[in-house]
């Protein structure tokens, strides 16, 4: 069926693809200024608001001192900054693979809840099991249940073209009260409490301490390596492996992907399963790393924080670690910030929301920031 | 997609509906066994269905229904579903699932309730009360998504105008809050324009980032101001006002006469934006954005222009709705209060068919559920609560899915639009 015309576009575009897979010095622009940018400009506003809302000028210093100190200044600092970018990196790396492949997934959110509530259930469940069997096997139920609920939303969008937004955040807003439901059941809840609350992990299924010899109060656990471990492997799936072309082919140019023989319905639905297991994975980490239990909500928002993470990590594995870090530092820093300066962590929240309206929005920060750019030369990315 | 496939996609049209209605045809069988042998009420036992309180102006009887009814109703929707296999297609389709689900859940209620009582009346009062951010919501989306602009900004929208209808109300009054309220609403949405239209920022990307900021920005005063100042976050709320004679109508009056400012105010709005996008010349260019930018602009209607009045206005609507959390009820902000509701209103204009009247019906089908939710307790009955309340975001995804009905978008949602 496909003409000549076909053909040639299809050349090309799988040679636009090509291009785009390596990057070239011309992205140093949108790598690396372009974040820059736009958290610094984050920051600056972050500190008009609260002058707005009535802080002064010295509590404004003291709470920028206390969110670098609180991040990066002690080997505690450091710690809990690691130890909150572990889960925020997972999550963000399906996220950012998602990205790859054309494909919008805002599930993350019910797909760490989902998952993270499954690794408890396992790890309480066989607490005969020694220690890095359980552990191990929390974590694999953890990713499986991820997948297994990503994948509603990837079928759907394989098989009937719903788009994985809605359905996505459908599948968000079910979690939390199956989440409410699965905690008040009497094999899962805590004995003797009336809110909804899991049983521990026990200690076996733990992720193991790995600072603690130190200070018992360094929370940073073994799923940093879990982290480095993720970001080598998505890594090597998107950029080393024939099934990571096709995400990616699919995401630039379905059309393409399908003329070229790619199966678009398996790429969304790998795709989709791929990137719940990871925010799956992250939901396990949290719960056997660092809170020990399930309880309502205590994803914290970490889903929505991993979209803004892939954006601002330009969807590749390394820029996610980097940007995790940050993140993980912004929210290190922040507790510190509301106990040195009495300045409310939800600033953080705002800091982020700017961060990314800035990476998402290159127009607008070449808006703002004239200088330092070249010309634009045709139209700009949106 | 051409010409020369006209006759293949006319054949794949029918093809898809003849499937639809045997699809249908399945559902509505399976509601009925589901309803002859789950929702099945002993023999002898009736459901009493309060229609008026004891000191309404005028009385009305108990409504009383014997059990008898399931048994009657599973039948109907058995005739309905086979009716569908039969001959099935057309507006019948719609038709039939639309009485099927209204008798599943009467009969729902009639499974529920027997041998007790239950009032109805106020059971419905509240539905319209829960329906109304969410109606809100949903018209927000329509008018936005029908100039093509997807708003996942709704959330953060209505909790905008919750916090200013807080903050403004402590400091204003009441309608000074409200106004206020919806000028902040229309603030954001000329802010979700500017970051679509003019930066051609990713529409997704930007409602999750509006979500976010609306979220820690509210949050953050709320922590760092109202705490210490709590005379900014007490404002004077709408009381229902009811209207004469109409009123004291059972079952109707305290559902649709006697309630405030909101409801009134909501169904206001679906009539009046319902006239406007389908009886109106500037409606008409509206809807020729969503659905072709490129040929409406070739026709001299400015685009841009257009994005940014209708996004604008959709803000406006979201924040008089969001002022309903704060004015409309408690007259106190509390952080993220809004709890998922622009994103139920979301679904509600999905399953509305981006429709305003549409959006409206979906909105009080999940308020009811929301309220019967509550009411589940009550009564005593073995489902749990909580699946009752997912079920609007089930029905939702089939929905989307097109295994009933395919919900169809304006045609260039989404898609940002560059003038050549």
């Amino acid at each position: 069926m496909t003409d000549g015309k076909d053909l040639q576009k299809v050349n090309e575009d799988m040679r636009k693809l090509l291009a785009r897979a390596a990057f070239g010095r011309g992205n140093f622009e949108d790598l690396f200024v372009v974040p820059v940018f736009a958290v610094v400009a984050a920051l600056v506003l972050g500190a008009l608001i609260m002058l707005a809302t009535g802080v002064d000028l010295p509590t404004i210093g003291r709470s920028f001192v206390a969110l670098a100190v609180g991040s990066a200044g002690s080997l505690n600092a450091v710690s809990e900054t690691l130890t909150a970018a572990i889960p925020l990196v997972l999550a963000g790396l399906g996220l950012g693979l998602g990205f790859r492949a054309g494909l919008f997934n805002i599930g993350a959110e019910g797909q760490l809840l989902l998952g993270g509530t499954a690794a408890v259930v396992f790890t309480f469940s066989f607490p005969s099991l020694p220690f890095p069997i359980l552990m191990l096997f929390g974590l694999l139920t953890g990713a499986l249940v991820g997948a297994a609920y990503a994948s509603i939303a990837g079928i759907l969008k394989a098989t009937t073209g719903a788009h994985e937004v809605i359905t996505t955040i459908m599948l968000n807003l079910i979690s939390i009260r199956l989440l409410e439901y699965i905690l008040r059941q009497p094999y899962i809840q805590r004995e003797g409490r009336a809110d909804p609350v899991s049983k521990s992990v026990p200690d076996a299924g733990q992720l193991p301490r790995l600072l603690d010899w130190l200070d018992p109060n360094l929370r940073l656990h073994a799923g940093v390596f879990l982290m480095l471990l993720a970001v080598a492997f998505v890594w090597w799936l998107l950029f080393r492996s024939k099934i990571g072309f096709a995400f990616r082919a699919s995401g630039a140019n379905p059309d393409a992907a399908r003329y070229a023989g790619m199966r678009s319905g398996l790429v969304i639905v790998a795709a989709m399963a791929t990137a719940g297991a990871l925010a799956g994975l992250a939901g396990a980490a949290q719960v056997q790393g660092v809170l020990g239990r399930a309880s309502p909500g205590f994803s914290a928002q970490m889903g929505f924080d991993a979209i803004a993470l892939a954006l601002l990590g330009r969807s590749h594995p390394v820029g996610i670690l980097f940007a995790g870090i940050l993140f993980g530092g912004l929210e290190a820093g922040g507790r510190q910030m509301q106990v040195d300066a009495g300045v409310s962590i939800d600033l953080i929240s705002i800091i982020q929301a700017l961060i990314i309206v800035f990476i998402a929005a290159p127009l607008l920060v070449r808006a703002i920031f004239p200088w330092g750019f070249r010309k634009i030369t045709k139209g700009g990315k949106a | 997609m051409s010409a020369v496939t006209t006759d293949t996609s006319a054949e794949k049209i029918a093809s898809a509906k003849a499937r639809q209605a045997r699809i249908t045809g399945a559902v509505l069988i399976g509601l009925s066994l589901v309803v002859l042998f789950l929702l099945d009420v002993a023999a002898g036992q009736v459901a009493t269905f309060k229609l008026s309180r004891p000191r309404d102006v005028w009385v009305a009887p108990d409504l009383v229904v014997p059990g008898a009814f399931n048994t009657v109703a599973a039948a109907l929707l058995a005739f309905l579903g086979v009716r569908q296999f039969l001959r099935g297609g057309g507006r019948w389709t719609s038709l039939s699932l639309g009485i099927g689900i209204a008798l599943v859940i009467v009969a729902f209620l009639v499974w529920a309730t027997a041998g007790k009582s239950f009032s109805l009346s106020g059971m419905l009062q509240a539905t319209m009360v829960r329906a109304v951010p969410i109606a809100l919501g949903g018209l927000a989306g329509v008018l936005s998504e029908r100039v093509a602009v997807v708003n996942i900004a709704i959330e953060g929208m209505l909790l905008a105008g919750a916090f200013t209808g807080a903050l403004m109300g402590s400091l204003l009054g009441g309608w000074g809050g409200l106004v206020m309220a919806v000028l902040v609403g229309g603030m954001f949405g000329m802010m979700l324009a500017a970051l679509v239209v003019t930066f051609r920022m990713d529409q997704i990307i930007a409602g999750v980032v509006i979500n976010l900021f609306v979220l820690g920005l509210t949050s953050y005063v709320t922590s760092q101001v109202f705490a210490h100042n709590r005379h900014l976050n007490n404002a004077e709320i709408f009381r229902s006002w009811k209207i004469p004679i109409l009123g004291d109508i059972p079952v109707i009056g305290p559902m649709l006469f006697n309630q405030n400012l909101f409801v009134y105010g909501a169904l206001i709005l679906v009539g009046v934006t319902t006239y406007y996008l389908f009886h109106t010349k500037g409606g008409l260019r509206a809807r020729a954005v969503g659905e072709h930018p490129r040929a409406a602009d070739t026709l001299g209607i400015d685009v841009y222009f257009t994005r940014y009045l209708h996004v604008t206005l959709a803000g406006m609507v979201a924040g008089f709705g969001g002022a309903w959390f704060t004015l409309g009820s408690v007259g106190r902000f509390d952080e993220n209060m809004t709890g998922g509701r622009g994103f139920i209103g979301l679904a509600a204009m999905i399953f509305g068919r981006w429709h305003p009247v549409g959006a409206l019906s979906a909105a009080l089908i999940f308020g009811f559920a929301d309220s019967l939710q509550q009411k589940l307790a009550l009564l005593n009955t073995p489902i749990p609560s909580e699946f009752l309340a997912m079920a609007p975001y089930i029905a939702t995804i089939i929905v989307v899915a097109g295994l009933i009905g395919r919900a169809r978008p304006p045609a260039a949602d989404g898609k940002p639009y560059v003038k050549e």
